[in-house]
């Protein structure tokens, strides 16, 4: 297959796992983004692929040819480094031709690539200065076109927008995803920030502990989280976990009553009952703010985050487990208001002790 | 509102004036001062323990017409050229050997700097009895391939080279250490940035390493330079400065005048003229380097 593919990666070091039997394939010109907490493997996967680090088990592939004994570079990758990684004592163009000049590229050819990245890259004119005389965008610029010119047959990112501004960020977001339209090869980018990984990636891979815990489109990773890791991790603010006191399959469908007594109906099957304990887990948009008395249950506003556009209402529970609501802007209701809550189980998830969703596939 | 102002300036500066004042007074009188005096000491024909008598340039006019002067000259400038190369590659390549984390590297650093805490005297009695023809290490290997013993310290030509040997395992030390703590500082991304452009272990070095140290390779070469011009114990102890001042050194020359013959202004004029040698060696090497990067 072109592309690569990782078959059950594993790497320890010392006594340490860093990563356990990884297992996943990206598309030739799929744009995937590896997304986790700090220390959950992610660079290490990324520096894997690139040969920096070696594998203990599996097997790595390009294009259908194994990899993972081969010299970095030899494996057609190339990599932009969260510190960018240039050359400080080499001008812009000299950094570019530095691995076409390794493998014996024509003079004629270098000059071509150089000059067509760096129109693409709008950096014509820095080409001839040095890393020390340009703004952190422009070294980010220059590391990106420092990949480009080798023409590599997989792209690595490892978190590159990490030491950009907020706005600088937003903007290379978008030239990263154009330029990944551009030229249509495949990309990994390693971030642990979900809105680079949501508005960037054709596909997420999420990872925790080492390994992966779920790989999906955006939408999939939102809207279906494998587990209560994935429910918890993407999406912001992060969905409300309520644990479940019990569990009945009275119904068509499977009804779940909270701690207070609250009782809510989702849309799981009732034959979808697991033993063990449940915990349910509602994103802020399902759960709404009404009259006291008026919904399924109560509770106390003990924050208010005015957002603009929207309003995250942070609220307690009778039994102290606290859940955010997402209200429209302006919203009304002020710290130790007592209110009314609509909760959607329906639009919920369900997750059993082994943290796994009860509505994703078994795995 | 101006007054005030110039009050505020003039009160800071001699705060700032208070602060410099200790060590100013330290540079002053154990560097300006004996270094002037020193000049001034040249300008006479002065006895360690006699008179002196101001004879202008006269010293200066003798040392250029000395043969032995010149021969020392010559002698400390060849011996520069044998040891600051050498200790300069050779320090680079321990460090880049022993750059790395192991328990062999840590040990091997340790052993190899272990030679420059040692005394000028314990360095040149070990390689007395490394050299001596009769009993020494390379004569007893020699012997045991029947092959004669070499003079080392009694032959014109091996005496400064001899010397030389002896200082750079001495000195290797300074430099490694200073190489080792320079390539500490380069970041690892660039080595694997150079890994990812397909550049090998010699173009690695030549390209990115040598490129990030270079600053630290030219404080390497001047200060060997400075040390290394002042050649001393080491010739006094090892060969007298024989056979014939084929080992004599500017410093031993100085030592010889002024502390042997007590002729101390025309010592001090050789002193002068060290000086300005070493002073136009670093000077030259440095701007050289300045001017490459």
């Amino acid at each position: 297959m072109s592309g690569l593919a990782l078959r059950n990666v594993s790497k320890r070091f010392g006594d340490t796992p860093v990563l356990d039997d990884v297992s996943l394939e990206i598309g030739a010109d799929e744009l995937l983004v590896v997304l986790g907490p700090s220390g959950c493997g992610k660079s290490t996967l990324l520096r894997a692929i690139a040969g920096l680090e070696t594998i203990d088990e599996g097997q790595i592939l390009i294009d259908g040819v194994r990899v993972d004994r081969l010299a970095p570079g030899k494996r057609g990758v190339a990599m932009v480094f969260q510190s960018y990684a240039l050359y400080p004592h080499m001008s812009v163009r000299e950094n570019m031709a530095f691995g076409l000049i390794n493998i014996g590229t024509a003079r004629a050819e270098i000059d071509r690539r150089i000059a067509q990245a760096a129109k693409m890259l709008e950096m014509e004119h820095l080409l001839g200065r040095r890393p020390s005389e340009l703004s952190g965008g422009q070294r980010q610029r220059v590391a990106i076109g420092r990949a480009i010119v080798k023409e590599p047959k997989v792209f690595m990112f490892d978190e590159p927008l990490s030491n950009l501004d907020a706005a600088l960020r937003s903007r290379t977001r978008q030239e990263i995803a154009g330029l990944h339209r551009r030229i249509r090869t495949a990309m990994i980018f390693v971030t642990h920030d979900q809105t680079e990984a949501m508005s960037l990636a054709d596909r997420i891979v999420v990872m925790n502990q080492r390994r992966i815990e779920q790989i999906g489109t955006p939408l999939e990773i939102y809207a279906s989280p494998a587990t209560e890791f994935v429910a918890t991790f993407v999406g912001s603010p992060a969905m409300n976990i309520l644990p479940v006191a019990q569990a009945t399959a009275d119904g068509a469908f499977l009804r779940v009553a909270l701690g207070d007594g609250t009782q809510l109906e989702t849309s799981l099957p009732a034959s979808a009952i697991k033993d063990g304990a449940l915990r349910l887990g509602l994103r802020p948009e399902a759960v709404r703010l009404c009259a006291p008395g008026a919904g399924d249950t109560n509770a106390t506003v003990e924050f208010v985050e005015f957002l603009g556009d929207k309003t995250h209402v942070h609220l307690a529970l009778s039994r102290g487990d606290r859940v955010v609501a997402l209200a429209a802007a302006p919203c009304t209701a002020r710290p130790g208001d007592e209110t009314g809550l609509v909760l959607d189980a329906a639009a919920g998830h369900l997750f059993g002790s082994d943290g796994r969703n009860l509505k994703a596939a078994p795995a | 509102m101006k007054a005030r102002a110039r009050d505020a300036a003039s009160g800071e500066a001699l705060s700032g004036a208070l602060f410099v004042a200790p060590y100013l007074l330290v540079f002053l009188v154990l560097l300006v001062y004996p270094l002037v005096s020193g000049i001034w000491l040249s300008l006479h024909k002065a006895d360690l323990f006699g008179g002196s008598q101001y004879i202008g340039f006269e010293n200066y006019v003798r040392l250029f017409k000395d043969d032995v002067f010149r021969k020392a000259v010559w002698n400390t400038c060849y011996f520069v050229l044998l040891t600051v190369p050498a200790l300069t590659v050779i320090g680079l390549a321990l460090a880049l050997a022993l750059n790395n984390g192991t328990r062999r590297s840590a040990v091997l650093r340790g052993l190899f700097f272990s030679s420059s805490v040692l005394s000028v005297t314990i360095v040149t009695l070990i390689w007395r009895m490394v050299l001596v023809p009769d009993g020494g290490l390379i004569a007893d290997l020699l012997a045991s391939l029947h092959l004669p013993s070499v003079p080392f310290l009694s032959d014109a030509r091996l005496a400064m080279p001899a010397v030389a040997l002896t200082t750079i395992w001495w000195c290797i030390g300074l430099p490694m250490m200073l190489f080792l703590a320079a390539l500490q500082q380069v970041p690892k991304d660039l080595y694997e940035a150079a890994a990812l452009d397909n550049a090998g272990w010699w173009r690695t070095l030549l390209r990115v390493t040598l490129p990030s140290i270079r600053r630290t390779a030219l404080v390497v070469v001047v200060i060997e330079i400075i040390l290394q011009f002042q050649l001393f114990g080491q010739a006094q102890i090892m060969t007298l400065g024989g056979p014939n001042n084929a080992s004599l050194p500017i410093v031993l020359f100085i030592y010889q005048i002024g502390f042997q013959r007590w002729d101390i202004g025309y010592a001090a004029a050789a002193s002068e003229i060290l000086f300005c040698i070493i002073l136009a060696a670093a000077m030259t090497q440095y701007l050289a380097s300045r001017g490459r990067s």
